[in-house]
């Protein structure tokens, strides 16, 4: 579920109010936008991919995760972690001419 | 101020299915709008988790894939549908190519067109479809359709982020919606709450396949990942670290078989060593909820639990006439998992490559149908006096109990004539005592039709499953545990506070041939 918006990576873009089926984001006055639907969080990942700043944190329990912490994910290394394995950057696609899925398929048992 | 427009075509959803069907309704040089609750290009089942494709290049090869899947379908699935499935998918991938969505290139320099990396997919697809000139209204959710003399006309719905309330008519509706998942946390749920069955049949369309919605996805400790692929290579252990033999029987059942005695763990042991990072790069978010709990899944054990995954990997939709995907109401078409898929996949999973290939198919179908529909009627519908359809909004408790009903294991993936009744009553009850006032706006609005979705389609799916007293496929009947043969045809349904059965008269294979 999504826990953490960073409000010192934010770019305050609310690319991520515009793209979250689930419309999980309010957009703020000032500032970075607010967790504002929590339990609605469908827990996809696609918020990171698109945040252009790495600023979104979503832990991977489909319930909501209280301890998780901003200073815990960023020594972790894991904002944005997800975008870069799969290859977008900056909130825009990349990394499908690369995906090696056919070599798994190929391999697949039965 | 609200949004008030008129569109020729009004195809609402986000997923591949609408996308397709809008692209295509603009092909045949109408107008055409689309609505989605969420974002077209993030909403639906598909754009989070990576899906095969069914791709077969030659026709001989595409009948070959259509024979051996319908062989294992228990009977429902008919080749020639299957074959038309996959030769229009054909051409729906090869139109992709073409617009340079950038396949990988295999070992042998191939392009390797069988997977799509769904969240680039989507992102690619919404460009086409608004550079195909349609108009999107994303976080515009559809509460009901409008209808005039039995003739669609229109819908209306909200913008859930300014609060107002939209109206489009329209001479002709691609319902795109996707599933429904019985408010189970997978990927894509936020969408997948059965609202375009509920729209169907209000406007008098029959559903088919609904006793199908008993598919269940393993999932790792606590989370929403129910991604399939990566378990054929792992091993099941029960809480002591007994091993779960794999005595050929689906993996999913013995998994809940298992659950229903205690914990169950598995481990990727079998995946080769060189898989391991192709796996990292090519499926990214099997190996993200490990990577993010600290847990090595290819050399520790991890506790798994399964999630329903309802019609979406199920089969159960709106019944179609045939290719044109239209429902039986003039005007309304259906695609994707708003779909049934029982004529393409039986009674097992399309989970996967079947599903994506269905989607592309079935919307460019839907769409070319809305688009011929809209021409033929012309600016006549925009002077029609039409009514909303919509009858039903129910308390948001309503989805507690058909979670309640819909998700346990001894509920729903296991069945039995019995509690099947138990579980009818307390829908049943849910749908006639929760009635939620009329006069609700915005999100309020959604919700109490979101619940009346949810409701509908567990009583749909439980009274088919009541009616069909066999098992057959992911339909498991404890008290009826063989197939019968008289059972070998699809059961359809339709109706609202008193539901109707609906079976065929001729089995399909036999309708196919007259």
């Amino acid at each position: 579920m999504i826990e953490i918006v960073s409000e010192t990576r934010c770019v305050e873009c609310n690319i991520c109010v515009k793209v979250c089926p689930a419309d999980v984001f309010d957009a703020a006055p000032a500032g970075a936008p607010l967790i504002a639907r929590q339990d609605d969080c469908q827990t996809c990942f696609l918020c990171e991919l698109y945040c252009p700043a790495d600023a979104l944190f979503v832990d991977a329990q489909a319930e909501r995760a209280p301890h998780v912490r901003e200073a815990d994910i960023e020594a972790a290394g894991l904002f944005g972690s997800y975008a870069r394995a799969m290859g977008w950057n900056r909130g825009k696609p990349g990394g499908a001419d690369r995906d090696p899925t056919f070599n798994i398929r190929a391999a697949m048992p039965g | 101020m609200p949004l008030d427009l008129v569109t020729d075509v009004l195809v609402i959803g986000g997923g591949p299915a609408a996308s397709w069907a809008a692209i295509e309704a603009a092909r045949t040089g109408v107008r055409v709008t689309l609505v989605d609750k969420g974002y077209l290009g993030t909403s639906g089942a598909a754009a989070p988790t990576g899906l095969g494709t069914w791709w077969a290049p030659t026709k001989d090869g595409r009948r070959a894939t259509a024979e051996r899947r319908v062989a294992r379908s228990f009977g429902v699935a008919d080749v020639p549908w299957a074959v038309h499935t996959l030769d229009e998918a054909h051409n729906g991938l090869t139109q992709l190519a073409a617009w340079g969505y950038p396949f990988p290139t295999d070992d042998a320099g191939e392009r390797y067109i069988p997977n799509l990396r769904t969240a680039d997919y989507m992102h690619f697809m919404r460009r086409r479809v608004r550079a195909a000139g349609v108009r999107v209204y994303d976080h515009h959710p559809a509460l009901e359709l409008i209808v005039a003399d039995g003739v669609v006309s229109g819908a209306s719905g909200i913008a859930r982020q300014n609060d107002e309330t939209w109206q489009i008519r329209a001479a002709a509706i691609v319902l795109a919606t996707g599933g429904c998942v019985f408010g189970e946390r997978v990927h894509g749920a936020a969408g997948l709450t059965g609202d375009g069955y509920l729209m169907a049949v209000e406007a008098g369309a029959t559903l088919s396949g609904m006793e199908f919605s008993a598919q269940y996805g393993i999932v790792p400790f606590q989370t929403a990942s129910n991604k399939g692929l990566i378990y054929s290579w792992a091993t099941f252990s029960r809480e002591d670290g007994t091993p779960i033999d794999d005595n050929g029987e689906d993996r999913q059942v013995l998994v809940a078989r298992a659950l229903s005695d205690g914990p169950v763990y598995a481990r990727f042991d079998n995946v080769p060593a060189a898989l391991q990072n192709d796996l990292r790069v090519g499926q990214p978010n099997i190996l993200l909820p490990f990577d993010r709990a600290g847990i090595n899944p290819f050399e520790e054990r991890f506790p798994v639990m399964l999630r329903c995954e309802g019609t979406v990997r199920g089969v159960g939709g709106i019944r179609l006439d045939g290719d044109s995907c239209a429902t039986g109401v003039p005007g309304l078409f259906a695609a994707g998992d708003a779909a049934s898929r029982e004529r393409l996949t039986g009674a097992i999973s399309g989970g996967g490559g079947p599903n994506s290939a269905w989607a592309i198919a079935s919307g460019v179908w839907a769409g070319r149908s809305a688009g011929a529909f809209a021409r033929y009627v012309g600016r006549h519908h925009e002077t029609r006096v039409a009514q909303p359809a919509g009858r039903t909004r129910l308390d948001p408790a309503a989805v507690g109990v058909v979670k309640a009903e819909m998700l346990p294991l001894d509920r729903n993936f296991f069945r039995t004539g019995r509690t099947l009744v138990r579980s009818l009553a307390n829908l049943g009850d849910a749908w006639a005592n929760l009635r939620s006032a009329g006069g609700l706006a915005g999100v309020a609005a959604l919700r109490s039709r979101e619940a009346a979705a949810m409701t509908a389609t567990a009583r749909w799916s439980y009274a088919a499953a009541l009616h069909r007293t066999e098992s057959r496929g992911m339909h498991r009947r404890l008290d009826a545990p063989a197939m019968d043969p008289a059972f070998a045809r699809p059961v359809g349904i339709s109706g609202l506070d008193a539901m109707r059965i609906v079976r065929d008269e001729a089995p399909l294979a036999e309708a196919l041939a007259s």
